[in-house]
């Protein structure tokens, strides 16, 4: 099951001057960035950065007004269904809030991907699912409902799920968010010890500093619609650009301004109301 | 929920339904009484066939032998001609008569078969030589009407011929 | 211009339904064009039909008896006026057959499956639960929505003879046990009146026609809700409506076609 990390250097994803958007509204420009084999990425950005449309693009489910995206050599912007049915099975992906089937117990989500793509014998589709969540640590609670676990499990086993097929590329939607220190610490760790054990590539979108600084060879910040800096945990730490500073020390007021704006609308409204100016 | 337990509880879910179906159809509906025995077509021609319809029953004694199978007209004589399916185990003489009848007071119509006395019986295929057209209510009316005038006006006819005649009297 | 605003949003409410009914035709198209599932995993459509016939059985059969019961009593006041209470059995057959059975069962599914399917879809399009599909290479609408929609087309005619049987039953019970008619006139005179191919066979196909409407209303909230809590409330909600409303219109104008003389 274990797999020796590829020496290729050819990108598993690679994003090239990218825009992104919905409808009149354009959320990304000029997004170039790329990860390698085995490499751990971490996409940090504010809320509202449009890291989960990152995520998006990377899976083909959003098309890049301009610029290239390339998943595992493939121009996806060429690439019709059946191929990218076929790069899908080659990646992972681990959504915010799990996405666990509520309908299947914690077994048959992890055995969903298996039963829907390969035509496994019964024995060897158990073995390997009870593996997989061995590896997160949930092999006992196979037999258990989705709605008798905890947030922190679900997430554990949408991790199982995700890597089930042994992908090249896995794509974790905020894996941090909202966990205890116990659970933020077991998930760093299986991301990383993952990503080393299957040699697959790892983009982990997130904001959180001390878990992904922690794992991660790279990282890349967005913000305010563009790719503000990127480099390694220590590069950036000691990074001079203002933006990159407000960040990472969460500092209240910098680039990123703590008071909204006023517009037209608000001096309207304070109008009518008559409050003071 | 197994995979087992699933297709049992499926399983009686259709079979249920299945039950239904044929209790409507053979319970409550008229199905019981489809023969589905071999039948042969004869032919009868009427002047008029009032309220028959196709599948109406044709009954002998008050026994179902077959149904109305199609009903057109002819263009040469202007008649209904009938086609109707009589099971192959009856049989009809030559001379059968076919009346057209209404069950009840203002029920459905349906084909009275009469048996004759001829020796030989009707084959597939044959007509039915003697009918009688459903009863019209408003001919049935106007002929009633018309009979009573009729007989209300002769004896006024007869009175004045044989009333003697008033003497004659002279100036 | 006032009037002219008014105008603007009726146009506009207009063009945002016609979309809606193109989308509503094409988003049937695709569920018929990928029915190949059908056969390929059949188990997914039984446990479809488990899920919604069998679960709706308790209530089509609590409420089929209760109409049954229902249409006894009126039917034996209203013939007792004009002394033909003996064809009370071919009253209440016909009303369910024709008429009754489907419809009922066809509000009462709206009611009880559709909105569990469209709830069940909307939360799960909350949750990402198709969004994942997607990403893992698996068709949601072959997965997800085929096998519900063939599983609604099956369970709807099941439910509704279902209901008819138990209404007749009821409308027995009511009429013969507890009223007094003669046994033998209930079923004759309904056995003499109730035709095969016009009135149970009719009814059979517009319990079809109701299931294929229902379960796609159905599952089409679900596809469009929003993926939040009041966007789940509010798609459950327009699958009774609508669902209701098509029902009762598809009823006339089936009628209307079946039963012409």
């Amino acid at each position: 099951m274990l797999k020796p990390p590829t020496k290729s250097n050819q990108p598993v994803l690679r994003l090239d001057g990218v825009s992104l958007g919905y409808g009149d509204f354009t959320v990304l420009r000029q997004i170039s960035l790329e990860v390698l084999p085995g490499q751990v990425v971490a996409m940090m950005g504010g809320s509202g950065s449009g890291k989960t449309t990152l995520l998006r693009a990377a899976t083909g489910q959003l098309v890049a007004r301009h610029g290239t995206i390339t998943l595992f050599g493939q121009n996806l912007a060429h690439a019709d269904r059946p191929l990218l049915q076929s790069l899908r099975q080659r990646m992972g992906v681990l959504f915010q809030q799990g996405a666990l089937f509520t309908d299947l117990n914690v077994f048959e989500n992890v055995a969903f991907p298996l039963r829907e793509h390969l035509n496994l014998p019964a024995a060897q589709l158990t073995e390997r699912v009870l593996d997989k969540l061995s590896a997160v640590g949930l092999r006992a609670a196979a037999h258990l409902k989705v709605s008798e676990i905890s947030g922190g499990m679900a997430r554990r086993v949408a991790l199982a799920r995700a890597v089930v097929l042994e992908p090249e590329l896995v794509l974790y939607d905020e894996p941090f968010a909202g966990l205890d220190p116990i659970s933020l610490g077991i998930t760093a760790r299986l991301i990383r010890s993952l990503s080393d054990r299957l040699g697959c590539a790892s983009v982990v979108i997130t904001h959180d500093i001390a878990e992904s600084f922690a794992i991660a060879d790279h990282v890349y910040l967005v913000g305010q619609g563009e790719l503000k800096a990127h480099g390694t945990p220590t590069t950036l730490a000691a990074s001079p650009d203002p933006y990159v500073q407000q960040f990472i020390h969460g500092q209240a007021d910098g680039p990123v301004a703590f008071d909204y704006p006023v517009t037209p609308a608000f001096k309207a409204w304070l109008a009518r109301t008559g409050a003071q100016p | 929920m197994s995979n087992e337990k699933t297709d049992w509880w499926v399983g009686l879910f259709i079979l249920l339904g299945g039950v239904a179906l044929s209790f409507l159809a053979l319970r409550a509906g008229n199905l019981s009484s489809f023969s589905f025995s071999p039948t042969y077509a004869l032919s009868a021609k009427f002047d008029n066939i009032g309220g028959l319809k196709v599948r109406a029953p044709v009954k002998s004694a008050g026994v179902v032998v077959g149904r109305v199978a199609s009903i057109t007209l002819d263009e040469k004589t202007f008649q209904a001609v009938v086609i109707v399916q009589i099971e192959k185990n009856f049989h009809f003489p030559k001379d059968s008569s076919a009346k057209i009848l209404t069950s009840g007071l203002l029920g459905e119509q349906y084909i009275g078969l009469e048996a004759g006395g001829d020796d030989s019986n009707l084959v597939a295929g044959a007509t039915i030589q003697f009918t009688q057209s459903a009863i019209v209510l408003e001919s049935l009316i106007s002929q009633f009407l018309y009979s009573s005038a009729e007989k209300q006006g002769t004896p006024q006819g007869t009175e004045s011929a044989s009333a003697p005649k008033p003497p004659k009297v002279s100036q | 211009m006032n009037r002219l605003k008014f105008l603007g949003r009726l146009g506009e409410s207009a063009r945002l339904r016609l979309t809606g009914l193109g989308l509503f035709t094409r988003f049937f198209f695709m569920l018929v064009q990928r029915s190949g599932i059908v056969f390929k995993r059949p188990r997914l459509v039984s446990q479809q039909v488990h899920f919604i016939g069998n679960f709706s059985l308790l209530i089509i059969i609590v409420s089929g008896l209760f109409v049954g019961f229902v249409l006894g009593l009126q039917g034996y006041y209203t013939l007792n006026r004009y002394g033909s209470e003996e064809a009370l059995g071919l009253l209440v057959a016909l009303s369910l057959t024709r008429e009754l059975g489907p419809v009922i069962t066809a509000l009462l599914f709206a009611g009880r499956a559709g909105t569990s399917l469209t709830a069940e879809i909307g939360l799960m399009k909350a949750g990402e639960q198709l969004a994942a599909m997607e990403v893992m290479a698996v068709d949601p609408i072959r997965r997800v929505f085929v096998p519900r929609f063939w599983g609604g087309m099956i369970a709807m005619p099941v439910l509704a003879a279902v209901f008819s049987m138990v209404g007749i039953i009821g409308g027995w019970i009511v009429g013969v046990l507890l009223i007094g008619i003669d046994t033998g006139a209930f079923w004759s005179q309904m056995q003499n009146g109730v035709d095969v191919y016009k009135d149970v066979l009719n009814g059979v196909i517009k319990s079809m026609i109701f299931g294929v409407a229902v379960t796609l209303i159905a599952l089409y909230e679900g596809w469009q809700a929003s993926p939040t809590p009041e966007g789940v409330a509010r798609a459950t909600t327009r699958t009774v409506v609508t669902g209701s409303l098509a029902v009762l219109g598809l009823d006339f104008l089936l009628t209307a076609l079946m039963f012409s003389n």
